[in-house]
C-alpha cells in the first residue's frame, strides 16, 4: 500500500466505524426475532455462570461469617479435615483441657458437627462454654436447652422449616423439641447438646472441632505458632480465624471449582451451537449481499469483520441481559424457596462471565465466518 | 478512435468445470476497448457474455488468454490481487440491483468508498455522482422503498463512485419498464458524455444497445461481429 493510501485510511477511521457498526446494526435489526432468540439464550448462558458463581460466594461468605460469629481467635480441625466439611469426629474431648494449659488460651471450646443431609449439619454444643466465647445467644424467642430432646435452631432454619419456639422437629429420625429460636449467624444453624449428640451417633468422648479463646488479641500467632510446634499435634489443622476464614473459597470445596468449570463448559456449548445456527443462517440469507460486498472489492477480512462485530455485538447484549437476569433468578430463589440458598451478585465475575460468552459467541462464529469469507462472488450473486 | 486503449483483450478463454463436462464458456475473445467508449454487447443466451464480464472484472480468473486493464495484467493475479482490482478499476452493475436490502441509498452507495478506503463525504465526486442520480431527496429511504428504476440508479452510483476505469452493466434494464429503461440509459449515456465514463454494457434490447457507441454480437464463446451506431 502506498503513502498516499495510507493517510487516507487515517483520516477516515470515524467514518469507517460509524458505517460498519451501522450496518452490523441493521442487519441485526433485520431480523428481530433471531436476533433476541440469541441474546436471550446468550443471557441464559451468563445467567447459569453467574447464578452458580453467586450462590457459591453466597454459601461460603455464609460459612465465613458464621466461622467469624463463634468469637474464637484460634481454630483447630483434625487431620484430613477439608475447610467446609467435617464428616467425622475423630479428636478426644481430653484436648479441652490440654489447650486450656497452654499459655495465652483463655478457654477453649469443643463441637460436633454431624450431616444431615444436604448441605445442613447438625451441632452440637456445651452451651454454657459456647455463651462464653461466643458472648451468648440471643434468642427471637423461647430459650436455652432444657432437656436432651431439645433444640436451638436459628431464625434462617426456623422460617424455612416453619418451625418456632416449642415446635416439634424430627432430625436424625428422631423428635426434638425447639427450645428456642436464635438469631443466624454463629457456629451453625441447628444446636443440640454435646453429650446427646455425640451418644445418638456413636461419638461419646469425641469431638469434631476445637475454637480457642487467647487472652490478648496481639497474641494469636504467637500461639499457633507455638501450638503448631508440639509434636502431638503434627497433623492437625491450627489457623487463625483469620486464616481460616480466608480458606473458606471456591478453592477449598472439593468439586466445587470442578462443578462450576462444568457449568461453564455447558453454558460455552450452549452459547456457542446458538451463535452458530444464528450466524450461519445470516451467512446462508446473506449469501448475495456478501457477493455484492465481494464484486465492490471487500476483501474475506471485511467480511470477517462484520460478521465477528455481529457476533460480539450479540454476545455483550446478552451478557448484560445475563447480568440483569441473575438479579432476577435471586428474587425467584427468594421468592420461591425463602430462607434457602443465599445468591449473591458478584461484580467481579460479570466480565469474566461476558469475555467467557463472547468467546464462546466468536468460536460458533468461526465456520460461518470462514464459509463466508471463501465464498465465490459469482456463485453467491447467482444464489437466489 | 485514437483515446488510449483501457482495456485490452486477447485470445481469452474461460472453461467452466461443471461436474464431469467442460463448458467452453469463451473460446478466444479479442476486444479493445479505448478510454470514454460506450459499448453494447449483445448475443443469445449462454453466449459467454457475462462471463466475459466476470473474467474482465476480476470476478474470476481467465482460463487462458491476457487481459490488460489500464496497462495492468490480469493474468496471474491472486485472489486478494483480483479483490484490489475491484475496488478500485472496475464497477458493476447487475440486472437485480443487488443494492444491500439494510443499508439506506445513501449508504449503499458510501459502502463503496469505505470498501475501497476512501472518504465520502469530503469527495467532489460523491456529490457530483448523487446530483446525476436525479433521486437526491430518497437517498435516506431503504431499497425496498424504492422503485426499480430508482434503486438501479442507486446501483448505478455506487458502481461508479470510486471513479473506476471501467463500468460493466449486465443487463442493467433487464428488470425495468420502457419509462425506467429510459431513465436509466440516459443516466449511463449521460456518465460516458459528461463524465467520460468508459462503458461495457450488455443488453437483450436493441434499442438499448443502441445507446452505445458500438454493439458487439456474441455467440459460442466468441465475437462474430461489431457495429458502429448510426447517429
Ligand atoms: N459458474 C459456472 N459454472 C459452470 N458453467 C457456467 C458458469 N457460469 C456460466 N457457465 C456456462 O457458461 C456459458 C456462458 O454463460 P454466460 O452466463 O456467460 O452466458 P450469457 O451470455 O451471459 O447468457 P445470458 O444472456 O443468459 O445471461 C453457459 O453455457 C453457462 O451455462
Ligand atoms: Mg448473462
Amino acid at each position: 500500500m502506498s503513502e498516499r493510501h495510507r493517510s487516507k485510511y487515517a483520516g477516515n477511521g470515524t467514518i469507517r466505524w460509524y458505517l460498519l457498526n451501522k450496518l452490523v446494526l441493521e442487519n441485526l435489526k433485520h431480523r428481530p426475532v433471531r436476533t433476541l432468540l440469541s441474546v436471550l439464550a446468550i443471557g441464559v448462558e451468563v445467567t447459569m455462570m453467574l447464578t452458580l458463581v453467586g450462590l457459591s460466594h453466597g454459601m461460603l461468605d455464609e460459612s465465613a461469617r458464621r466461622a467469624r460469629g463463634v468469637g474464637a481467635d484460634i481454630v483447630i480441625r483434625p487431620p484430613g479435615s477439608s475447610v467446609i466439611s467435617l464428616s467425622s469426629a475423630p479428636m478426644s474431648d481430653k484436648f479441652i483441657q490440654f489447650f486450656e494449659k497452654q499459655p495465652h488460651v483463655s478457654l477453649a471450646v469443643g463441637t460436633m458437627v454431624h450431616p444431615i443431609g444436604g448441605i445442613n449439619t447438625i451441632t452440637g454444643i456445651d452451651l454454657d462454654r459456647f455463651n462464653r466465647i461466643s458472648g451468648g445467644f440471643r434468642y427471637e424467642s423461647g430459650g436455652p436447652f432444657k432437656g436432651p430432646d431439645d433444640i436451638i435452631v436459628d431464625e434462617f432454619y426456623a422460617t424455612q422449616n416453619n418451625l418456632k419456639a416449642g415446635s416439634m422437629h424430627e432430625l436424625l429420625n428422631r423428635q426434638w423439641r425447639v427450645a428456642g429460636v436464635v438469631e443466624p449467624g454463629k457456629l451453625a444453624r441447628i444446636f443440640v447438646q454435646l453429650p446427646v449428640l455425640q451418644e445418638l451417633t456413636g461419638n461419646t468422648g469425641k469431638l469434631s472441632q476445637i475454637y480457642l479463646k487467647v487472652d490478648d488479641p496481639a497474641r494469636d500467632d504467637e500461639v499457633v505458632r507455638h501450638l503448631r510446634s508440639i509434636p502431638a499435634l503434627k497433623d492437625y489443622y491450627i489457623y487463625t480465624l483469620e486464616e481460616f476464614t480466608s480458606l473458606i473459597s471456591v478453592n477449598n470445596v472439593p468439586g466445587l471449582r470442578a462443578f462450576i468449570y462444568v457449568i461453564i463448559g455447558l453454558s460455552v456449548i450452549v452459547g456457542f451451537i446458538v451463535v452458530f445456527m444464528a450466524m450461519y443462517t445470516a451467512v446462508l440469507e446473506r449469501t448475495r449481499e456478501i457477493g455484492v460486498l465481494k464484486a465492490l472489492g471487500a476483501s474475506s477480512g471485511y467480511i470477517l469483520n462484520l460478521l465477528v462485530r455481529e457476533t460480539v455485538l450479540l454476545a455483550l447484549l446478552g451478557s448484560v441481559l445475563g447480568i440483569l437476569m441473575t438479579f432476577g433468578s435471586r428474587w425467584l430463589i427468594e421468592t420461591l424457596v425463602p430462607a434457602s440458598l443465599t445468591q449473591q451478585i458478584v461484580p467481579s465475575w460479570w466480565p469474566v462471565a461476558a469475555g467467557i460468552a463472547v468467546v464462546g459467541a466468536l468460536l460458533g462464529a468461526l465456520y460461518p465466518g470462514w464459509k463466508a469469507a471463501k465464498q465465490d462472488p459469482i456463485e453467491a450473486l447467482a444464489y437466489e | 478512435m485514437n483515446s488510449p486503449c483501457i482495456i485490452e483483450v486477447r485470445d481469452l478463454r474461460k472453461t467452466y468445470r461443471a461436474g464431469e463436462v467442460d463448458v467452453h464458456a469463451l473460446r478466444g475473445v479479442n476486444l479493445d476497448i479505448s478510454q470514454g467508449e460506450f459499448i453494447s454487447i449483445v448475443g443469445p443466451s449462454g453466449s459467454g457474455k457475462s462471463t466475459l464480464f466476470n473474467v474482465v472484472g476480476g470476478l474470476t480468473p481467465p482460463t487462458s488468454g491476457t487481459v490488460r486493464i489500464g496497462g495492468k495484467d490480469l493474468a496471474g493475479l491472486s485472489d486478494a490481487d483480483r479483490t484490489n482490482l475491484r475496488k478500485t478499476m472496475v464497477g458493476f452493475v447487475f440486472q437485480k440491483y443487488n443494492l444491500l436490502p439494510t443499508l439506506s441509498a445513501r449508504d449503499n452507495i458510501e459502502i463503496a468508498r469505505h470498501i475501497a478506503g476512501r472518504n465520502s463525504n469530503t469527495n467532489a465526486r460523491f456529490q457530483q455522482v448523487l446530483e446525476l442520480l436525479g433521486i437526491g431527496h430518497r437517498l435516506h429511504h431503504k431499497p425496498r422503498a424504492m422503485s426499480g428504476g430508482e434503486q438501479q440508479r442507486v446501483a448505478i452510483a455506487r458502481a461508479i463512485v470510486n471513479d473506476p476505469a471501467i463500468l460493466l452493466a449486465d443487463e442493467p434494464t433487464g428488470n425495468l419498464d420502457t419509462e425506467n429503461s429510459a431513465i436509466v440509459l440516459d443516466l449511463l449515456r449521460d456518465l460516458n458524455e459528461r463524465m467520460g465514463q468508459t462503458i461495457l454494457m450488455i443488453t437483450h434490447n436493441p434499442e438499448a444497445a443502441s445507446y452505445g457507441h458500438r454493439t458487439v454480437h456474441m455467440r459460442d464463446g466468441s465475437i462474430v461481429d461489431t457495429q458502429l451506431t448510426l447517429e
